[in-house]
């Protein structure tokens, strides 16, 4: 099922979650580029991709942060693979909310980390996609994106900007015979989020992971894709929930 | 923050968790605390316990580092657990040389237990299959171990308690099976001396063997139970579906009254009862075979907010043997054992570890809730026993004996406190009085 996704690039390579999802497409013996900020990481996943069975693993470093840094590794990709099957974008940081409420420098930069240079990265992933007239590009947005909750809004509105960002994207290139998919993942046990109490609602980043690899792999899915499932219900209800009960809640 | 192990007793304050999530983080070993890893806490006991010291959580290190598709061997980071490790060499070809009766242990707390499993008397523990791997010790400094290299600290750190240091990684040789199903056959037995003479018999022809002993049953019936052995099946997934395997979970900690003389003594004739004649015969998958319990999550529970002891004792053959029947005319006295009774042979192949439990004789398993003092004179009565015929107790499984017989059971403490990391404590060595021989504080 995963034999027809060979040539895969990920951006944000080091996290827990796009991880998940190389290995299922590592045990098919695809081929990758992965990029991110620290080369002791990459190696890292490097060696577990190959360990599951990858044929091939190139790592570049780069800052994704830096909007104007990105060509290079865009640059770097195109050229390790040629055609690209499959792009997963998989980078961000949970900022503390309350730092940021106190520091606006650092809030914009929490903001472009999420959310801008995220939107620009994908802008040309884009256009690279379009030249090559096929593949498919998986973003990994938010639940937190679908309300602004008083524990992590900038986070949230960052995803937001991303998430509408992708969607409007995805319609856009489905013409042209290219899937885009939003991932928005609910709670993820990781090492991002270790630090949190783990209720039942959390989901392994493995998990997770599972499931992005299988709509990107199964031809067919595109927009908005919530993992687990579960969250497409729970994310609806709390879209709907009027202010004046939504102000009451704590989450 | 309050951590306990599988025994849910004792409930301990860590001053500090921290998550470790990669191998090459620097930690900040600071001498005014301890540390000791964490990985699913699946002891029994307080092995995995640091009160008022630092838990390194070491599931985050969930990375495989090699495999060689060609010789099986597999080198993983520490937190990876052995269902993980399963899940990939299943498909590949290759199944895990030593397991316990859990998958839900990471690499690293295997090799710092020397866990067993079901192959013991073929392929020995943990220990035996691991090749080789890399310890951080306080002082900052990473040291590959094997049995040639570092070869004191790497017999030390297997089954040493995680006081040696913080695991980071180890490569262990996988074994090649054909699908995931096993050949197995059940057969009663009525009495320790038949339980003898079937794991003699039998051993040399099945590659996994353990037995379930009632715990209730006396007089004629004492010692009575199932004796379950297995052996690789050829059988693929392709040949044979795999079986649904349900998952149901204990939802939440049961009343104490739920357990009590009447409810163990039924539970335990309907087990007996289970094989129908005196021999079985069938085909199964490796899930309820080798995992039968890891089918209901937090099973814990059942023993309620009390938590429970086990009590795993290995007792010599010959000598041993009669104080085995002797534990068994105690407990099933006793009335309280459950029913997750357990007994197996240990065979000749060595543990490499200094601290390791496993050694040659009849171990048996079983657990009880915790009644408060009640169950701790009991079990201190049982150590009486254990004691007197030269027996060990598994300090994986313990939360209570006294450093008496916790020397017994290791009678190499003294080699192995020259390889203790000073920073490196838990709940357990504290507990049994951190034994130095003269070494310094």
């Amino acid at each position: 099922m995963k034999g027809n996704v060979r040539k895969i690039a990920i951006f944000g390579a080091t996290s827990a979650m796009a991880r998940g999802a190389a290995r299922r497409f590592a045990s098919e013996k695809a081929e990758f580029v992965l990029v991110a900020r620290s080369a002791e990481k990459l190696d890292a996943v490097k060696a577990d991709l190959l360990a599951f069975g990858a044929a091939r693993a190139e790592t570049v470093l780069c800052d994704l942060s830096d909007v104007a840094a990105q060509a290079a590794a865009l640059d770097a990709v195109w050229n390790a693979l040629g055609e690209v099957d499959a792009v997963l974008v998989a980078y961000g940081s949970l900022p503390d909310q309350k730092a940021c409420e106190a520091d606006t420098a650092l809030a914009m930069r929490e903001f472009a980390n999420n959310g801008s240079s995220a939107i620009a990265l994908c802008n040309e992933i884009g256009k690279r996609l379009e030249a090559q007239g096929r593949g498919c590009l998986a973003v990994i947005s938010s639940v937190a994106a679908d309300r602004g909750r008083e524990s992590n809004y900038l986070y949230g509105s960052a995803k937001a900007a991303l998430a509408t960002f992708v969607d409007g994207m995805a319609v856009r290139l489905s013409k042209k015979g290219i899937r885009v998919i939003d991932v928005k993942p609910g709670l993820v046990s990781s090492p991002m989020t270790a630090h949190l109490k783990q209720g039942p609602l959390f989901a392994s980043s493995d998990k997770v992971g599972a499931g992005i690899a299988k709509a990107i792999a199964d031809g067919k899915t595109e927009g908005t894709l919530y993992l687990p499932g579960i969250w497409a219900l729970i994310m609806f209800v709390v879209r709907h929930v009027p202010y004046f009960v939504f102000k009451k809640t704590r989450f | 923050m309050t951590v306990c192990s599988w025994g849910k007793y004792p409930k301990v304050e860590a001053a500090a968790v921290q998550h470790l999530a990669w191998r090459h983080e620097k930690i900040d070993f600071d001498p005014a605390t301890s540390f000791l890893a964490h990985g699913m806490g699946r002891s029994y006991g307080d092995s995995c316990l640091n009160e008022g010291g630092t838990l390194l959580m070491t599931r985050g290190l969930d990375r495989f580092v090699s495999f060689d598709p060609e010789t099986g061997d597999l080198r993983v980071e520490a937190g990876v657990t052995l269902e993980e490790i399963l899940r990939f060499a299943l498909p590949r070809g290759y199944f895990l040389p030593a397991s316990p009766g859990t998958c839900h242990v990471t690499v690293g707390g295997a090799i710092a237990n020397d866990v067993h499993g079901k192959n013991h008397h073929v392929a020995g523990t943990f220990g035996c299959v691991t090749d080789e791997f890399t310890l951080l010790r306080s002082s900052g400094e990473i040291l590959r171990c094997s049995r040639t290299e570092n070869a004191g600290l790497f017999r030390a750190t297997i089954g040493g308690l995680g006081l040696t240091g913080l695991i980071l990684d180890a490569k262990i040789r996988l074994r090649r099976v054909r699908g995931p199903f096993l050949n197995v056959k059940t057969i009663q037995f009525g009495s320790l001396r038949e339980f003898l003479q079937l794991s003699k018999e039998l051993g040399t022809k099945y590659e996994y063997s353990v037995s379930w002993v009632d715990g209730t049953a006396h007089g004629a019936q004492l010692g009575r139970g199932l004796f379950m052995a297995g052996n690789h099946s050829d059988l693929t997934v392709e040949e044979r579906k795999e079986p649904f395997v349900p998952k149901l979970v204990f939802p939440c900690e049961a009343p104490e009254w739920l357990l009590n003389r009447a409810t163990i003594r039924a539970f335990n004739e309907l087990y007996w009862r289970k094989t129908v004649g005196r021999a079985v015969e069938g085909v199964q998958h490796y899930v309820p075979f080798f995992y039968p319990l890891d089918a209901i999550e937090n099973w814990n529970r059942m023993y309620g907010k009390r938590g429970f002891f086990q009590y795993q004792c290995v007792l010599p053959f010959g000598d041993g043997e009669e104080a085995c029947a002797e534990l068994l005319r105690r407990i099933s006295a006793y009335g309280k054992g459950t029913f997750l009774s357990v007994l197996k042979t240990f065979g000749d192949v060595e543990s490499p570890g200094m601290l390791s439990f496993p050694r040659k004789g009849i171990t048996l398993a079983l657990d009880f809730a915790n009644e408060g003092k009640e169950t701790l004179d009991f079990l201190s009565m049982l150590d009486g026993v254990v004691a007197e015929a030269g027996g060990a107790l598994y300090p994986a499984k313990d939360a209570r004996m006294d450093e008496a017989m916790f020397a017994r059971s290791c009678p190499r403490l003294a080699e192995f406190v020259k390889y203790k990391d000073p920073l490196f404590s838990s709940s357990l060595w504290r507990r049994l009085g951190e034994p130095n021989f003269g070494k310094g504080a």
